[in-house]
């Protein structure tokens, strides 16, 4: 069984961490599985936390009235769900759900925004490492946005 | 005294012209060049020499073209018109094939035969025959061939003229051309007026010699060589430094975002006249029809051009849909990416896109214009 | 005569003239794409090659340009291609059935780069209907297995409706010898696979960025963001092969309208290697 630290460093997100960095975030995290089709996180509710995904697809839905519902994402293995913990108003905007077995490391975000306002070194290097997966993600839900495949001709 | 059997050039009289076209109509060639008609002139078929545009020239300007009386009675004192050689070679409506219902729900293709009538073409330029020679590497020159133009080709007889008047839009010499015919010819005519009305002939085939012994020529002597030669080298100087042609290829690609796209957008109404008049422009497009019962369908080529906005159409889009990237289009294919596509540069120089344009655009005051920008945009 | 190279015009049959292929099977693959198996009724045209496409003809109505989509070596004569219903032409062709005749001119265009890929880990990437024009490639590199290393094959599409070819996706994915995930923009209840771009499936597939060729086939934009993403796995952009469109009329180099800058798409591609194509998508409306 591989230690939390060595869980958290070894992720895209978090690579690069210092010791002290790792220790600090690691104190805020833990170990968690979720059955297939069970519910991390309702549309809505606080969010105060987040995860990484260590094993396992975590749908991310909303329901929409006459068409049900629909899922905008799935995230798998090595990424990150969640970042409302980081900017107010801390509220998920999405339905997170469990599609297979899912194991995940996961984070207090309220402890982790505590040690960011004591540590702004800490916090600036959290903040910068979320611009990036926001960055990324941004670019890849625009290109879904895009619909792209309803244009193709022959 | 008639010289026969040679390669050497010789003289026909004016008033014998006649002649030449008499030949040609006994070789089975239905004969084509220029005349007057609707204040231009055109290319038509030629009953004799008499309808030759005798004592006519032209007077061209960008956005304009209007024939003018001769002093003289030159029969060839004119530059370009409206019409050029691709309406013979590459006809605006082709039927392509017709095909009709089987009993067993298939259908058999009648590919249309080949036209009946071998032409001969009376007065081409050498802009003309360096326009039939591009269009001949598109549609002969690929792995596949059109099989229309190329039948129409085979069976054709060209007369050049040189060119000893040429327009204030001409610039054939600036795109590796000249106003002499060099190659590519069955016949070629200079006219010559300065004593005694009559054209130097000489021969560029055996087809041309065979017609060439036919007629009632004369040794050409070597006053009638220098005058020939002084008639090409004046058209020539005239046009020196009506373009600029360095590195065209390249400026051109260079500059694909340049203001100057932008600038004469303003101005260009993508009528496409100019790729109407272009003896170059080749794009076609092809209509299928069927008969109301359908029993019967056919497909037709037809003439089409790069400023409409159709050209660029597919299910989901246009992929140039402002006269801006239209014109560039144009303009970029002909002046650079034919070179890349076909081996040579898409342009003759022969200024008809600048004469008919209803704006009075001129490619090469755009070309200027894009050096120019690139040139200020650099030492900014 | 002059300088031209002609010969007799009866001796060929002219390029735009249509060989009559007569509907063997038809299978509808989702709501609005159709696959057609095709064979001659006379004469055959030349065999056609993973990457290539005809010209299919709708009697009376039209011709379009269609990918080959089908098992070339298995096929022999049979033309297979899968078309989507999006106009009048296409429309037609898909209302034919088992016994109806169309047209068919061809092969047009260039090949997939299969034999550069040899040796190599093969990765093909399909958005939409991108699908059908690597399917050949497919079918070839697992008829020849042990001439490549992995086989990847990442597919996107709309929803799970909008999928072609789903019993053979499952196949294939259930192959040991090859790794098959599939994306799509969006999903209702029922689906339990990836949500979201095929470009998200890039950086955790199966394959050697240092020792890959991939082939990918989507709209303009997705080819783009597919290419830039296999990049910045550490695939060279050499070895990164798209195949594009544009308005086709003839398909055979003599109409014009499937230019791109300095390059003819019916003529020089519709294979290009992407190095090679990008600055020319990169100039807007060219």
């Amino acid at each position: 069984m591989r230690t939390l630290d060595a869980l958290i460093v070894e992720s895209p997100v978090f690579k690069g961490l210092d010791q002290d960095q790792l220790e600090l975030i690691a104190g805020c995290a833990s170990n968690t599985v979720f059955a297939a089709g069970e519910r991390l996180f309702r549309e809505g509710d606080q969010a105060d936390t987040f995860f990484l995904i260590r094993h396992g697809l975590v749908a991310l839905d909303a329901y929409v009235p006459n068409r049900g519902q629909l899922t905008v994402e799935t995230v798998g293995p090595g990424e990150i769900v969640g970042w409302s913990w980081l900017l107010p108003p801390h509220r998920w905007h999405f339905t997170g759900r469990a599609v297979d077995l899912v194991r995940a490391v996961q984070f207090d975000g309220a402890c982790l925004r505590k040690k960011c306002d004591e540590d702004p070194v800490l916090g600036y290097d959290l903040i910068t490492r979320f611009a990036q997966v926001l960055v990324s993600r941004l670019q890849a839900t625009r290109l879904q946005l895009m619909d792209v495949y309803g244009d193709r001709h022959d | 005294m008639p010289s026969k059997g040679t390669n050497e050039p010789a003289v026909l009289a004016a008033e014998d012209l006649d002649a030449l076209i008499d030949a040609l109509r006994d070789e089975g060639y239905r004969v084509v060049g220029p005349t007057v008609r609707d204040g231009a002139i055109v290319y038509a078929e030629l009953g004799a020499a008499s309808a030759l545009p005798a004592g006519w020239t032209d007077e061209q300007a960008p956005g304009s073209y209007r024939l003018a009386r001769r002093e003289d009675g030159a029969l060839f004192g004119y530059a370009v018109g409206p019409h050029s050689w691709k309406q013979e070679l590459l006809p605006p409506r082709v039927r392509l094939w017709q095909t009709r219902r089987q009993q067993d729900g298939g259908f058999v293709v009648d590919e249309e035969p080949p036209p009946p009538e071998p032409t001969a073409f009376v007065g081409v330029r050498p802009c003309e025959l360096a326009a039939i020679e591009i269009q001949d590497r598109v549609f002969l020159g690929g792995r596949f061939r059109d099989r229309d133009y190329a039948a129409r080709r085979s069976d054709v007889f060209l007369v050049a003229v040189d060119c000893g008047d040429p327009s204030s839009l001409c610039f054939c010499t600036s795109v590796g051309g000249g106003p002499g015919a060099t190659e590519g010819f069955d016949l070629a005519l200079t006219e010559l007026l300065d004593g005694g009305h009559r054209f130097l002939i000489r021969p560029g085939s055996p087809s041309g010699e065979a017609v060439l012994q036919k007629l009632p020529v004369t040794a050409a002597s070597d006053a009638d060589l220098e005058e020939a030669r002084l008639v090409v080298a004046r058209a020539a100087r005239d046009m020196e430094g009506r373009f600029d042609s360095t590195d065209l290829h390249d400026l051109l690609l260079r500059n694909l975002e340049s203001p100057q796209w932008d600038a004469v957008a303003e101005r260009c109404l993508t009528c496409g006249n100019c790729t109407l008049v272009c003896p170059t422009c080749f794009c076609t497009h092809v209509e299928d029809a069927n008969a109301l019962d359908g029993s019967t369908a056919e497909r037709t080529r037809v003439w089409d051009t790069c400023f409409s906005v159709q050209y660029a159409e597919m299910h989901g889009g246009n992929t140039r849909p402002t006269p801006r990237a239209r014109y560039r289009q144009w303009l970029t294919h002909k002046l650079a990416t034919w070179e890349d596509q076909f081996g040579s540069i898409g342009c003759v120089g022969c200024g008809r896109c600048i004469a008919w344009c209803p704006v009075g655009i001129d490619i090469r005051e755009e070309v200027r214009s894009i050096r120019a920008e690139e040139e200020e945009h650099a030492h900014a | 005569m002059a300088t031209a190279t002609t010969e007799p015009a009866s001796a060929l049959r002219g390029s735009m003239t249509p060989l009559p292929y007569r509907v063997v099977r038809k299978r509808r693959e989702n709501h609005d794409n159709w696959t057609l198996e095709l064979e001659p009724v006379a004469d055959a045209i030349d065999p056609i090659a993973p990457g290539q496409f005809t010209m299919l003809y709708a009697f009376g109505v039209g011709e379009v340009p269609i990918s080959t989509s089908g098992d070339i070596e298995a096929a022999g004569t049979t033309l297979v291609h899968t078309i989507r219903a999006v106009g009048a032409v296409t429309k037609a062709l898909c209302a034919a059935g088992p016994g109806d005749v169309l047209g068919v001119r061809g092969p047009f265009g260039n090949t997939w780069p299969i034999e550069a890929a040899q040796a190599h880990d093969l990765v093909l990437v399909g958005g939409g209907v991108g699908l059908p024009p690597l399917r050949p490639a497919i079918y070839h590199a697992l008829a020849h297995r042990s001439d490549f290393g992995k086989i990847v094959l990442l597919y996107g599409g709309r929803t799970p409706e909008d999928l072609l070819f789903r019993k053979e996706l499952e196949r294939w994915r259930g192959r040991l010898d090859m790794d098959v995930e599939v994306s799509v923009d969006s999903a209702g209840s029922g689906w339990s696979g990836n949500v979201g771009v095929v470009t998200k499936l890039i950086p955790a597939a199966p394959f050697d960025p240092d020792d890959a060729v991939a082939l990918v086939v989507g709209p303009e934009i997705m080819m783009r963001f597919t290419a830039q993403a296999l990049i910045d796995r550490g695939l060279p952009p050499e070895r990164i092969w798209i195949s594009m469109e544009r308005t086709m009329r003839c398909g055979v180099g003599l109409c014009g309208h499937c230019q791109l800058g300095p390059t003819l798409i019916c003529r020089d591609g519709p294979v290009y290697r992407w190095d090679e194509l990008a600055p020319l998508l990169g100039v807007q409306e060219l």
